[in-house]
């Protein structure tokens, strides 16, 4: 591979799958990332069907119980059963984090692609209003965002998925700018492509691996930041079941009721770092450079 | 041979801008090409030979037209868009390592017209074929396959367009010499079937003795001497070439006993130089150098078509025989 080549997966990744599985096995916290998302997977495709209770059945006269065997994670001040909403809050919290990346992933890689295709007065002002978002710090953006546009799920996910754009945007622009010089796209240009079709068929393409990299890390921080939305009241709303706005009630009574705050939040961090760990691994993977670590 | 000119460059100059003041104004020009005028005549192959820096690169540009030029034109005699394909020197980089063969065959056709995937597999199957490879291969990917290969695939693509001219930019000069013959051979062969005209970019002569009818030796920008392959290799008439053709090894001679002048460096392209461009590292230098030279016939030569842009042609020429 040439030296000045984009940051390209060794293709070896797409046809051997065999070679794919023998490298994951070669690294131990990426099967450890691997196995935490399934089991997060599992549960949220599989909510109604593990948990134990009605997420949002009240019953007062189970107000505040400790972990049993009836409820195993508890009970919370209106007597719902903390697992059964643990379950359901995190079919939520896992949905806003794919659609934040999504979003961001999909919006920032076609504008940085179309960015560094094109180059000149366009590439300069899509990268100047980038470095404006960029330039405050993102959660505070989120914030105001979030209140400005009024305390919602939906609003939340949106103001994430605004402040993360520029992150994506940047880095396909510099893979674009990598590609673009590539013979491929010259040729693709001489049999009569256009723009579009060199974004769609050859820069898209290219541009591809850091950019799902990048998605998969972002995904625990999504969630991550979703949650302190809901924490601090500008994302999911009562009575939704959502792990940061948990966390956030369960906060009044986190000296006596330490269950309440406690297992929302390790589903937090279970599922977050479960997320760091697969990015990590897909990273190393997609990384020709970093063969034979 | 038909003598039918089948694409038609007249005066075609290209010159890039470099630098900008603070008004936005460029600084200088780079002149990539000087007034190149060359009628390509349809079913022959044209070399096109010269140093690295001596426009051919951008004379392929403006042939593949991703440059215009600046000054000239370039016509067709029958006028058709997509008659014009391109085989690029590294098979590692012309092709999309992430797209399958078959999509890079066909690229020419599915980007401008409607395809179903059937229709182009079947399109990628027979070129394959036609090209020497096996009509199961096109789901593979270019890293599967060696350098020749590559380059049998980009020939495929070449061809899928159905063009009348292909540019070969250096097409062999990135492969191990025994691929290269094959390749030449896959090339000579398609020619004759397909009745197709070729524009073979090279620095390699003995490519170029053994596979051009016609040789155009380029120097900064334009062509100096023109001619049938035979007779501007065996009867150079502009220094230039024989400083070209010198510089080829050769055995049984000792390198050094080429002209004296292989040690000169190609001027800058920045601010030409008056009269003849070739004048300052030319060892015939004489009066009447100073004039621009023009692209012409001259006295004693042995095929009517051989032009050189130099006054002393018909001299120099003796002097060799």
């Amino acid at each position: 591979m040439s030296a000045a080549g984009p940051i390209v997966a060794a293709p070896v990744a797409i046809s051997d799958w065999g070679f794919l599985f023998y490298r994951i096995r070669k690294s131990p916290l990426t099967v450890l990332g691997i196995l935490m998302i399934l089991t997060v997977l599992v549960f949220v495709a599989f909510a109604p069907w593990l948990a134990t209770h009605d997420p949002n059945a009240i019953s007062l006269r189970a107000r505040l119980a400790p972990p049993s065997g009836a409820h195993w994670f508890g009970t919370d001040e209106v007597g719902r059963d903390l697992y059964s909403r643990v379950v359901f809050g995190g079919r939520l919290s896992v949905g806003v984090g794919f659609f934040v990346v999504v979003i961001a992933g999909g919006v920032g890689a076609v504008v940085g692609c179309l960015s560094g295709i094109l180059g000149g007065r366009v590439d300069t002002v899509l990268m100047r209003i980038m470095d404006v978002v960029l330039s405050v710090p993102s959660l505070v953006v989120t914030m105001a965002l979030a209140a400005a546009l009024g305390p919602s799920l939906f609003n939340a996910m949106l103001a994430m998925a605004i402040v993360r754009i520029p992150f994506y945007v940047r880095l396909a622009r510099g893979q674009a700018l990598v590609i673009r010089e590539m013979p491929y796209v010259k040729g693709a240009y001489i049999f009569g492509a256009s723009n579009w079709q060199v974004l769609r068929w050859h820069v898209a393409r290219n541009a591809m691996p850091p950019l799902i990299v990048q998605a998969t890390l972002d995904l625990g921080g999504a969630i991550l930041m979703a949650s302190a939305l809901s924490f601090i009241g500008l994302g999911a709303q009562q009575p939704t079941a959502e792990w940061g706005a948990m966390v956030s009630t369960g906060r009044n009574f986190i000296l006596d009721q330490w269950w309440y705050s406690a297992f929302p939040g390790f589903a937090i961090l279970f599922t977050a770092t479960g997320f760091n760990l697969l990015g990590d691994g897909v990273r190393d993977l997609l990384d020709p450079r970093q063969k034979g670590r | 041979m038909t003598h039918s000119p089948l694409l038609v460059l007249d005066g075609v100059s290209v010159r890039f801008p470099v630098g900008m003041d603070w008004l936005g104004r460029p600084i200088a020009h780079v002149h990539a090409l000087n007034g190149v005028d060359i009628a390509v005549e349809a079913g022959e192959v044209l070399g096109v030979v010269g140093e690295s820096g001596c426009g051919k690169s951008t004379l392929a540009n403006v042939l593949t037209r991703l440059v215009k030029p600046t000054a000239g034109s370039l016509a067709w005699t029958v006028g058709a868009r997509q008659r014009l394909q391109i085989v690029f020197q590294d098979p590692q980089s012309s092709l999309d390592p992430r797209l399958p063969v078959w999509r890079i065959i066909t690229e020419p056709v599915f980007l401008r017209e409607h395809r179903t995937v059937a229709d182009l597999k079947r399109l990628a199957g027979d070129l394959a074929e036609q090209v020497g490879l096996r009509r199961e291969q096109i789901g593979r990917y270019p890293h599967e396959f060696s350098g020749g290969q590559r380059q049998r695939i980009a020939i495929a693509r070449a061809l899928s367009a159905q063009p009348d001219v292909i540019v070969l930019d250096e097409p062999t000069s990135a492969l191990d010499v025994s691929v290269q013959a094959q390749i030449l051979n896959l090339l000579a062969d398609l020619r004759r079937a397909r009745g197709l005209t070729y524009i073979l970019i090279s620095h390699n002569i003995s490519v170029v003795r053994h596979f051009c009818d016609r040789i155009a030796v380029m120097y900064l920008g334009q062509i100096v001497e023109l001619g049938p392959a035979a007779d501007v290799l065996a009867r150079p008439a502009h220094p230039y070439t024989r400083l070209l053709l010198d510089a080829v090894p050769e055995i049984g001679r000792s390198l050094d006993a080429g002209l004296a002048i292989a040690d000169t460096e190609l001027p800058s392209n920045r601010r030409l130089p008056a009269g003849c461009f070739f004048r300052d590292r030319c060892p015939f230098v004489v009066d009447g150098c100073e004039r621009p030279q023009s692209l012409a016939p001259f006295a004693g030569l042995t095929a009517d078509n051989h032009l050189a842009r130099c006054h002393r042609a018909a001299d120099l020429v003796e002097d060799i025989v």
